[in-house]
């Protein structure tokens, strides 16, 4: 086994066989089985495995593409689970480009936010309202719902106001520091879900606790999103823009100078780093994240209402970020895929099947333990083996190797006329 | 001509009074010297200047304009760098880009340009990227320009600090107990890379040290602190046999014969 990884290593032909090989061995199974999950995993697995090939980033970009675009969507198409999987993939896209926001805020900028679902329900509710027949209960002007064409403008709008409640939420609370901004932070995220819930008087904003029920589906060109396979594109699209505007942010003047402010914060403000502002515009750029998907939230389900955005959504997308690995951005990818799927697919299928058994006799489960009361313990149960063993994160979160060679070059048209550097001697340790 | 000018300064916290209406000049390009027993105030003073503290009285100004009011990162765009008597450094992030992150305010990046990566980005940051590492080769640290911060040696880290203040590109650099914890001859070497600083850098230094060697050595004026006040100040040569100075090092008997 070892003789085989170490040929592996470096061998990029035979992983780029390996790889193909194992996508169509996982999608024939997939295309010809009937509702196999355990197939569609490995599918999606195969993107792990792609991660860690020595390939161009370039190349790995291109072909996550394909199999994101084509092969998955085409080799489900043909069972009866089609848009059971694509449900599940499109969730699956929604967490992890809230996982990647939050990472912003408590990864890079380390800045612990127990509230971050809020900016997911001022997206949804953005679209939610103006969406529906409901705006036309304050709004002076204009006919609602507006139609699905709007969807597109939406997202933008979505990620602004959502980034605008960042800063504004912001503002009071970064006077606080860790565990307390923590808690302020977990205040704020329940206060935005009440007043959702409260906002039916005396003008009817939110139509409170009722929801707001058959929002527009998007539409383009005539042409109607309603189905999971359809808004999967949708997602994957903002996806691809999220990862996009993480990277460059992470590794630039902005991610450093949240780094800094996560590392020290005296110091960071001692080589002049406005303090406030960088915290903000972390805030501010986690939630128009959120804020975007939120906009799509609602239109997937076509209805919205407060109980989608308890704490319990806050501390699951944490639990993402943590256990993928904080600020680790394919990390924080795969911690948000694995919990989603653990919790939609994995864990209901094993309970699912226990029940079976326990209902052909095979074994038998006192009531207590019934298997769906037990989904929550084994989650918990792996979340602290995580913890116990992987502290660091699925990914851990690594620093940008620079190039020396090239560096020392280009350093020769830094120096200052009088400086002396001395390679052999000068100051050195 | 003086850089620095402090006046009057006054900072309580509590019932202690940390720095008593303490004034002090600094001459450009001159270096400096605090020094004074433990809990003398030095530190708070440094604090003071550098705005991490709002001080209750008294001016500090530098050049002709005041610091009173200001935050820390405007002081800092001011032109004062400094380092930390307990080290400081962004531990968990690279050596080189802890001294981009002291290149912070000389760039230009903002959100959109980021976003798009346009060329003018692209470029600067590969400029910081070098500029840093000349930092790094000036403080003999460029080796280990991929390592985390954490992982450098004591001495080396105490360094680093001194690569990213100098990224700042400061007029006034203030260095807390830059010797602390150092061995003799890094001392003679740091004894000797401050000269160089001065002479190569136009830069006025002003450091906290309790190291006697290096602060006679190397300063052309001293300031004594004890419990807040300013009880001596002058050339190293007077600073050594001044009564008051002996008195607060080593006790009063010291001075008086019993």
């Amino acid at each position: 086994m070892q003789k085989l990884t170490s040929k592996l290593k470096g061998n990029k032909m035979a992983q780029v066989i390996l790889l193909v090989l194992y996508v169509l061995v996982t999608s024939l199974s997939l295309y010809l089985a009937q509702a196999s999950v355990t197939a569609f995993l490995l599918l999606l697995f195969s993107l792990l495995l792609l991660y860690y090939t020595d390939l161009s980033n370039r190349l790995k970009w291109v072909i996550a593409g394909v199999v994101l675009v084509g092969v998955i969507p085409f080799v489900a198409s043909t069972g009866p689970s089609y848009q059971s999987y694509m449900e599940v993939a499109t969730v699956v896209g929604i967490y992890v480009a809230m996982a990647l926001g939050l990472n912003i805020v408590v990864g890079l900028a380390g800045l612990l936010d127990l509230g971050f679902v809020a900016f997911f329900a001022i997206g949804a509710y953005t679209y939610g309202i103006f969406a529906t027949g409901q705006a036309a209960n304050f709004m002076p002007f204009g006919t609602f719902p507006l139609s699905g064409g709007t969807f597109w403008i939406f997202i933008l709008i979505g990620c602004f106001i959502a980034a605008l409640f960042g800063i504004l939420l912001g503002i009071p609370v970064l006077r606080v520091k860790g565990d307390y901004l923590a808690i302020v932070t977990l205040g704020f995220g329940e206060i935005i879900r009440i007043v959702f819930n409260n906002l039916d008087k005396p003008v009817n904003i939110t139509n409170g606790a009722m929801g707001l029920a058959s929002v527009q589906p998007p539409e383009i060109f005539g042409f109607q999103f309603i189905y999971p396979n359809q808004f999967y594109y949708i997602v994957l699209g903002i996806l691809l823009f999220v990862i996009l505007a993480v990277r460059r942010f992470e590794f630039s003047k902005i991610g450093r100078s949240w780094k800094a402010v996560r590392e020290n914060e005296i110091a960071a403000q001692s080589m002049g780093i406005h303090l406030v502002r960088t915290k903000l515009l972390a805030f501010a750029i986690g939630a128009s994240f959120s804020g975007m998907m939120g906009v799509v939230f609602a239109a997937k389900q076509t209805f919205v209402d407060p109980t989608s955005f308890t704490l319990l959504e806050s501390i699951t997308i944490l639990v993402m970020v943590i256990l993928g690995g904080m600020g680790s951005v394919p990390g924080v990818i795969l911690g948000a895929a694995v919990v989603t799927i653990l919790n939609l697919q994995v864990l209901t299928e094993v309970t699912n099947y226990l029940n079976q058994l326990n209902m052909d006799g095979v074994i038998s489960f006192p009531e207590a333990l019934a298997p769906a009361k037990m989904q929550r313990f084994i989650f918990g149960a792996i979340l602290i083996i995580f913890a116990i063993y992987r502290p660091q994160g699925l990914i851990p979160a690594k620093n940008p190797v620079f190039d020396e060679n090239a560096l020392k070059e280009g350093a020769k048209n830094h120096r200052k006329e009088k400086i002396t550097i001395d390679q052999d001697k000068g100051f050195q340790a | 001509m003086s850089i620095l000018t402090v006046s009057n300064l006054y900072k309580q916290f509590g019932g202690l009074v940390a720095v008593n209406s303490v004034d002090m000049t600094v001459e450009k390009g001159s270096i400096t010297a605090v020094i004074g027993p433990n809990g003398a105030g030095k530190t708070t003073f440094f604090n003071l200047i550098t705005g991490v503290y709002e001080p209750d009285k008294g001016n500090v100004q530098l050049g002709s304009k005041s610091l009173i009011g200001l935050k820390p990162h405007e002081i800092s765009r001011q032109g004062i760098a400094r380092t930390f008597q307990n080290i400081r450094l962004f531990s968990n992030i690279t050596v080189l880009e802890n001294v981009m992150v002291g290149l912070h305010k000389q760039l230009k990046a903002g959100i959109v340009t980021t976003l798009f990566q346009t060329k003018g980005v692209r470029e600067e940051e590969k400029r910081a990227q070098e500029e840093a590492y000349h930092w790094l080769e000036y403080v003999g640290l460029a080796r280990h320009l991929n390592e985390d911060a954490q992982n450098l040696s004591y001495g080396a880290q105490r360094r680093l600090e001194i690569a990213r203040a100098l990224a700042t590109n400061p007029k006034l650099l203030l260095l807390d107990e830059p010797a602390a914890g150092m061995n003799p001859r890094e001392t003679r070497e740091l004894t000797e890379f401050i000269h160089r600083m001065r002479e190569e850098l136009d830069v006025t230094i002003v450091l906290i040290e309790h190291d006697m060697k290096l602060v006679m050595e190397i300063s052309e004026h001293i300031v004594v602190l004890d419990h807040g006040e300013k009880i001596a100040e002058g050339k190293p040569a007077e600073i050594r046999n001044n009564v008051k100075v002996i008195e607060a090092y080593l006790g009063k008997s010291a001075v008086t014969p019993a």
